[in-house]
């Protein structure tokens, strides 16, 4: 016990617990519930029954009715403990309910079926977790399908992204030519003009190439960031010129100086970039919006989307749903965090 | 010991393989460049180099901002341009047609009106709501404290979920049966109506998104703090300031910067907002949080009838509004600088 406490009040090195400590950590302590707490009630519900959904107030845990297998009866009939006339409790399962009378029997002995008003039996529920709206969700919701999809536009986009963008800004960096302040000023300028003020402009373009519910729609307009080539173009920068006279000397071209010198050493600030390609594209929503509109098409937040328009009331299949989709990114978060917070706390880019 | 080894010598193994692969389509594209090197000159290599990315922006950013000026002074409901009349400023005589402009129902385009004031409300709400908080994290954050880069990590957690998961995961919670109305029964208390009461609409959209966004904005107020020196809070203390003294007169101007760029992205994206609200409301109840994006989408996207040039109409006076913020922020730069 002492030892926890000097652990968590050595923050000042004077030994003293000081009150603007205490404010500290219950700040910090609060906001990891308030952060964490939605997420954490969001993958407990998933694995609640549509019966336990609906219930309130809700419960924190997924509780799940236990059930027994008697002899003569088909279907697994629901456990209870039932309060008997003579004040006992028995564990017995139900056959039917009628009216506000229930009908049991004992699983020892089936053949009896004892009656009581239902208001004498409570259910026996155990905790489980159930993967059933998953696999109901994966199946009426075209999972794989929407994950195919995703999958396809994250990858193709950011390979895309990091090649044309680190050419561009090759150039950029480590040339001069006519233009090059003209362009590098145009390419930046559309910084600020975001997709949703050219949004029929663009949907005029993809129309008339053909791209409408064709995923190259999504994958080849996304691949020129502002931002991304931004990044590296200043990365670029500080890589010195030596390194290129001397590969030119060697007689590389200027395609192995890009690609055998300046990518290598350009590693960290390209991490950055997949990094915020991969969360870019796999959340993108409004650009797959527009372009797509035929539902095997759809990436996986297009889906979700409409899925939750279509069976507004089977939550349990949506927040099972929900669930998939929002674990990849979680798990590049958990594998990466210090990358990706100190990536975008240096560059100040989202 | 022969784990370590034999796990050595597969990472081994990869690099091998993948310095070949590389190699290999190194070789494979000097093979296209090359040519084209001996043909333009090294001097010509830059334009090459720049083309793929200047053809994307070009097709798809630049060439649609034009494009946007021509659906704008063209009207009907026709989607290719060589069918489209022009109609001058007619749709911005038609947005900006209001007897009275303080209240929308008054205008010809009365959702126009009324997404402009829900934006503006909400970015008054949501800008100021997030930027204190974000101050206050981080604050909280570049103390000295035990596991900072966990707490650093919590913080921006939400941030990279997608517009639509958080939608789902905060309509969850805020549906007439769900976790917050369980908790105030659980004290007695009526249920509250959070996503059909109009104000109770706003506010949530407002307080999901300060949720969604606001680790993004710790992170980089946080980093401003981390670059003041230290030593100015020791002179400051052997001078006898408190806490409070160092924060107004150190802290706060030299943060100032950061707070600036901090303000600026965070109204411009506040003005944009679209995905997160659109999943979480739709624009609902009614048309409490109806935006301005939604707005232009609408019109040139869902409505039965489309008025692209509405649409593109609006969406230039964004793109106004935009620039003007983002000149506010330059010129608020140079000062500072």
């Amino acid at each position: 016990m002492n030892s926890i406490i000097s652990f968590l009040t050595r923050t000042r090195g004077t030994g003293k617990v000081h009150f603007t400590d205490v404010i500290t950590y219950l700040y910090l302590t609060l906001g990891t519930i308030l952060m964490f707490g939605p997420v954490i009630w969001l993958v407990l519900s998933s694995f609640k029954t549509q019966a336990e959904i609906v219930k309130f107030p809700p419960r924190l845990l997924p509780y799940r009715q236990e059930t027994v297998v008697v002899d003569g009866y088909e279907e697994p009939l629901p456990l209870y403990n039932v309060t008997l006339e003579d004040g006992s409790i028995a564990e017995l399962a139900q056959v039917r309910r009628i009216g506000l009378e229930s009908q049991l029997v004992d699983p020892a002995n089936p053949d009896e079926i004892i009656k009581v008003p239902i208001e004498n039996r409570e259910p026996i529920e155990k905790v489980v977790f159930n993967l059933d709206n998953y696999i109901e969700g994966v199946e009426s919701f075209n999972f794989a399908r929407y994950l195919r999809n995703s999958v396809i536009v994250t990858i193709f986009s950011t390979v895309l992204t990091l090649l044309i963008n680190s050419m561009a800004a090759f150039a950029l960096a480590k040339y001069h030519f006519r233009g090059r302040e003209a362009l590098f000023f145009i390419m930046l300028s559309t910084l600020m003009v975001p997709l949703s003020v050219i949004l029929v402009p663009v949907f005029l373009v993809i129309t008339t190439i053909g791209w409408n519910n064709n995923l190259l729609g999504v994958i080849i307009p996304a691949a020129a960031t502002p931002t991304g080539l931004f990044l590296l173009r200043q990365y670029m920068l500080t890589i010195p010129e030596e390194l290129l006279d001397a590969a030119r000397i060697d007689g590389a071209s200027e395609w192995r100086i890009y690609a055998q010198v300046i990518l290598p050493l350009s590693k960290p600030a390209l991490a950055v970039l997949t990094i915020f390609s991969v969360m870019w594209r796999w959340n993108d929503f409004l650009w797959p919006l527009i372009v797509l509109s035929r539902s095997e098409y759809f990436t996986l937040q297009i889906g979700l989307n409409s899925f939750q328009g279509e069976l507004n009331v089977q939550w349990n299949l949506i927040l099972a749903m929900t669930v998939l989709t929002l674990l990849p990114i979680t798990l590049v978060f958990a594998a990466l965090q210090k990358n990706i917070t100190t990536g975008i706390a240096t560059t100040g880019l989202k | 010991m022969t784990t370590q080894s034999s796990s050595r010598s597969i990472k081994n193994g990869f690099s091998l393989v993948s310095q070949v692969i590389g190699n290999f389509i190194v070789s494979f594209f000097d093979l296209i460049f090359a040519p084209i090197q001996r043909l333009v000159g090294v001097n010509g290599m830059p334009y090459v180099f720049v083309l793929p990315n200047l053809l994307v922006f070009g097709i798809f950013i630049l060439f649609p901002m034009l494009l946007n000026f021509v659906y704008a002074f063209t009207g009907g409901s026709e989607f290719y341009l060589d069918n489209r009349p022009w109609v001058g400023t007619a749709n911005f005589e038609q947005l900006l047609s209001c007897e009275n402009f303080l209240d929308p129902n008054t205008c010809s385009q009365d959702r126009f009106w009324r997404s402009i004031y829900g934006t503006m409300g909400y970015v008054v709400g949501q800008v100021g709501f997030m930027v204190v908080i974000s101050i206050i994290t981080a604050l909280t954050l570049n103390r000295r404290i035990r596991a900072r880069g966990f707490f650093r990590s919590v913080f921006f957690y939400p941030v990279l979920l997608s517009p639509i998961v958080v939608a789902l995961i905060w309509k969850w919670i805020l549906q007439e049966n769900g976790l917050l109305n369980g908790i105030i029964v659980s004290f007695g208390y009526e249920k509250l109506p959070f996503l059909v009461d109009a104000q109770w609409a706003r506010f949530w959209v407002v307080g999901i998104s300060v949720w969604a966004f606001m680790g993004f904005y710790t992170l980089i107020l946080l980093a401003g703090l981390q670059s003041i020196p230290s030593d100015l809070y020791e002179a400051a203390s052997i001078d006898g300031a408190n806490e409070w003294n160092a924060f107004w007169s150190i802290t706060l101007p030299l943060l100032m910067p950061t707070l600036i760029v901090v303000l600026v992205l965070s109204l411009i994206r506040a003005v944009q907002v679209f995905d997160i609200v659109f999943a979480f409301t739709g624009g609902g109840p009614g048309t409490a949080t109806l935006y301005l994006v939604q707005y232009i989408y609408e019109n040139g996207f869902s409505s039965p009838n489309r008025l692209y040039g509405l649409a593109a109409g609006a969406s230039l006076l964004m793109a106004g509004t935009l620039v003007v913020l983002t000149f506010i922020q330059l010129r608020l730069r140079r000062e500072e600088v």
